[in-house]
């Protein structure tokens, strides 16, 4: 790796059980403000798939480093491929931030076990600018998530 | 409407800590309310106060404390 190189990585564990009492208690909203389509297609809706996707969202925060405004749940997608692996997809605020960071793309693996899901995410930043990087500077889009 | 506010914190911040202890002006974030919980703050504001936060305010900030959800409705529902 070049000095010019630098790795950031994200983790989070979101509790199973939490995401189907947010299913059972607000429903189609709960999932709408938070899953893209196709997250929650390509899980089939199951809370354990969902909570692993709610995990990379939020390390995927972890590794963009986000100040004050935050980029929207639904712009951290998960992408779910047909080999069954899974890669991030952002768009938005989440792209601008991953862009203006200088980071490539972001590698995601989930996991899910015993009522707990988790997910890392791994991201290679290509120019050194990453390491001086002032989140500060990039609050430039009013939209954000909680 | 503070007293709706902190029994929707109650009931769905999943705080570790009873929410009568939180000040007006402490950071529920700090306090122990996850981004998941704070999720399930908002949509359950929504329902008691029939509104509906708008992208531009999905922020960790309009959610931090007391007082500034108290401010935020107040700018949603001009009470």
């Amino acid at each position: 790796m070049s000095s010019g190189t630098s790795i950031r990585v994200g983790t989070d564990l979101v509790m199973v059980g939490q995401v189907a009492d947010s299913i059972a208690c607000f429903g189609d909203r709960y999932l709408r403000r938070v899953y893209t389509e196709h997250e929650i297609d390509s899980c089939g809706g199951a809370s354990a798939g969902l909570a692993a996707r709610f995990a990379a969202k939020e390390a995927a925060l972890k590794v963009l480093r986000p100040t004050g405004y935050r980029p929207q749940w639904r712009s951290l997608e998960v992408r779910r491929h047909d080999g069954g692996w899974c890669s991030m997809s952002l768009s938005g605020y989440a792209a601008e931030l991953a862009s203006q960071a200088g980071l490539g793309e972001l590698a995601v693996s989930l996991t899910h076990e015993e009522g707990i899901a988790g997910a890392v995410v791994v991201a290679l930043c290509q120019d050194d600018p990453c390491r001086e990087h002032n989140a500060g500077d990039l609050v430039s889009e009013s939209a954000g998530a909680l | 409407m503070d007293e709706k506010i902190r029994s929707i914190l109650s009931e769905h911040g999943r705080f570790p800590i009873d929410v009568a202890t939180i000040g007006d002006d402490e950071d529920l974030f700090a306090a122990g309310m996850t981004s998941h919980a704070s999720v399930n703050v908002m949509l359950a504001l929504e329902e008691e106060f029939d509104t509906e936060f708008p992208e531009s305010m999905l922020n960790k900030s309009t959610f931090e404390s007391v007082t500034a959800i108290r401010t935020a409705l107040a700018g949603l529902t001009g009470s």
